[in-house]
């Protein structure tokens, strides 16, 4: 176990390694250079030249790498002009609600998708099972924004149930505070996850229902009900958990919709105003804190996985 | 080129003229092109059983009328897709607009056959950006293996733990994107699944006879790969390329939807879904602007899917056959 711990973590080191260098080379991407997209397109050259070195642009890219990456081992993801804000304080602010949104999206997406899956592997090939197929189709094939603007029509320019936007504030209670609000954005959310973890299920559940201790189980007289519940299920909920630290770069991509649609005040939103304003700072900071984010997840997943299953770790 | 060996013949076929170096492993079938019928091609029994899925074939007729409405469909229904019209301005559905205006007065049929080239040009061309190159690197990385595999793959690994919808978002702001940059950018992620799937195939597939004699008789690695790695790996391909236009077409809509995308004159479904959301929330019911582009992208994709799947199973018989 420790050696296979090891050897993962060394291997997400190296991966870390990569990403890093790729994100800070986005960076010089810019038209002209990050100063000139900070500057604006009139800014003269000695300001350009200025900044240049005072930001260390003028020194070689590995200086720079080596500077950042002690940067950000302190913590220090860099500061925002057009916000005059850390990113640091920024993603302090609206992370928390970012992750409200992505936590209760994921809870009800699951809390379908586990239940719904299930049922189609167990009555598989039924006409309850098409119709759960046809709509997992639906939510693969539809892109998360998209079933927002049909919620926001539906619900709030329709019939005026729910508010077409989001709630509204900086902190996390006062978006808790209006749970109405949460409604729809949670929803559109959970939809086209509850796609991925339905299909998912239902085949894992088809695989195990075909292995060898299930046909065990059955012969020393398990009752089907002990058979699905006590095994397959069990069996089968373990790879959702893998799954589920490898979704999160679709978890990610997904809040920056849903975030956009309904105005709601989280990293996506963020994320997005730093795009239009071409605020290359917190671009950067948030795409590191993601990235790190992804890599933890699907560490935490293989390791967890690996605890799970002990035929992981000797393999 | 994507001929496979007969049952139990695994390496007579591939080999073309070295067969004799092999023929003793695979004697009984020696005489077997002469007697049986004539072996049919992977993709042609792959077609007989995408033939026998309806859904399927249903899915092609879908994008067939699609492509034929956004390409044929601007010849017969002509709109003025240039030029502002503000005297039609969110113009509801009538006899003059089958679909309405959008807020700057574009017909929104007209629109919709305009922004339909942009998505299907941009979702297949990106699809072939991203598996042609996935599908070398995967096949070389696999085939060539060792330190290099290892090097490649973390690569690989690192490009994937990348929140891709972020840096597709940085590199939109950064470029301005025409259509053809915007293939690229969506083809930058894209290409990484499929080499890893690739890499993964040709893992099994580089220790069969056929590939080791290549070898033995001292074929370059190049061959190998573009020869035999490929063709027997072309039914993973061709599945995960009918996935990528999907995808990359819904990313695309992403974009648009985004007010990243292209850029104006040009415009996409995505884009045109922007458009939606802002008279959306001004609380009157301007479903003309929603309904039309976002099916749009659900009947594409969803067909896609479904003719992915189907390849899927015609191309899983083929090896439960073998």
């Amino acid at each position: 176990m420790i050696g296979y711990l090891i050897r993962r973590i060394l291997q997400t080191i190296v991966v870390l390694f990569f990403v890093t260098v790729f994100t800070l080379f986005l960076v010089h991407l810019f038209p002209g250079g990050p100063i000139k997209a900070m500057l604006g397109q009139r800014a003269t050259p000695q300001q350009v030249a200025y900044y240049n070195h005072l930001y260390g642009f003028d020194q070689p890219f590995y200086v720079q790498y080596i500077k950042w990456i002690g940067q950000l081992l302190h913590g220090n993801l860099g500061f925002s002009n057009k916000l005059n804000m850390s990113v640091g304080a920024l993603i302090a602010q609206d992370l928390p609600k970012t992750i409200i949104l992505v936590v209760l999206g994921t809870v009800v997406s699951l809390a379908f998708g586990i239940p719904l899956g299930l049922y189609q592997a167990v009555k598989r090939y039924t006409v309850g099972d098409y119709v759960l197929t046809g709509v997992s189709f639906l939510g693969y094939a539809t892109p998360t924004f998209f079933v927002g603007l049909l919620l926001v029509e539906w619900f709030s320019v329709d019939i005026h149930l729910l508010p077409p936007f989001a709630p509204q504030g900086t902190s996390v209670g006062q978006i808790l505070s209006q749970p109405k609000a949460l409604i729809l954005p949670v929803l559109s959310y959970a939809f086209v996850l509850y796609a991925l973890w339905s299909r998912y299920m239902r085949s894992s559940v088809m695989d195990n229902l075909v292995q060898d201790y299930v046909r065990t189980a059955r012969a020393k007289g398990a009752s089907e009900r002990r058979v699905l519940w006590g095994h397959v299920f069990r069996n089968s909920l373990m790879s959702i958990i893998t799954l589920l630290g490898l979704s999160l770069p679709t978890l990610v991509a997904g809040a920056i919709f849903i975030e956009v649609v309904f105005n709601y005040p989280g990293m996506g939103l963020a994320f997005y105003n730093a795009a239009l304003n071409v605020d290359y700072e917190v671009l950067l900071g948030f795409t590191v804190i993601a990235t790190l984010a992804t890599i933890l997840g699907n560490l935490l997943a293989d390791v967890s996985y690996a605890v799970l299953d002990p035929r992981v770790r000797y393999s | 080129m994507a001929m496979i060996p007969p049952p139990g013949a695994e390496s007579g076929q591939q080999l073309g003229r070295s067969a004799t170096v092999v023929e003793p492993t695979s004697a009984p079938d020696g005489a077997g092109p002469l007697t049986a019928a004539k072996p049919r091609s992977m993709l042609r029994r792959g077609w007989e059983v995408f033939a026998e899925n309806k859904l399927a074939l249903a899915s092609v007729g879908m994008i067939v009328f699609i492509v034929l409405f956004c390409y044929i469909g601007p010849l017969i229904y002509k709109t003025n897709q240039v030029n502002t019209n503000l005297n039609d301005t969110l113009c509801p559905p009538s006899g003059a607009h089958l679909l309405g205006c959008d807020n700057l007065g574009y017909d929104q049929v007209g629109r919709l056959m305009l922004g339909g080239q942009t998505s299907l040009e941009v979702g297949f061309a990106a699809a072939i950006v991203a598996v042609l190159f996935g599908t070398l690197y995967g096949a070389f990385s696999g085939f060539v293996g060792g330190i290099v595999d290892s090097f490649l793959m973390r690569i690989v690994d690192a490009g994937l733990s990348l929140p891709s919808i972020m840096v597709i978002i940085i590199l939109s702001v950064v470029f301005h994107p025409n259509t053809i940059i915007m293939v690229f950018i969506i083809a930058v992620f894209y290409w990484l699944g499929v080499a890893r799937l690739v890499r993964g195939e040709t893992l099994t597939l580089r220790t069969r006879e056929y590939v080791q004699a290549v070898k033995i008789i001292g074929g370059r690695t190049s061959r190998s790969i573009v020869r035999h790695i490929i063709p027997n790996a072309i039914g993973t391909i061709i599945v995960q390329a009918t996935f990528a236009v999907a995808d990359s077409i819904i990313i695309l809509a992403g974009l648009g939807f985004l007010g990243l995308g292209v850029q104006p004159p040009a415009t996409d479904w995505g884009d045109m879904l922007s458009g939606g959301l802002t008279y959306l929330q001004s609380a009157q019911n301007y479903w003309w602007l929603i309904y039309p582009p976002g099916f749009a992208i659900i009947l594409t994709c969803i067909a896609f899917n479904f003719i992915g799947d189907a390849l899927r199973d015609a191309f899983e018989t083929r090896l439960q056959r073998r």
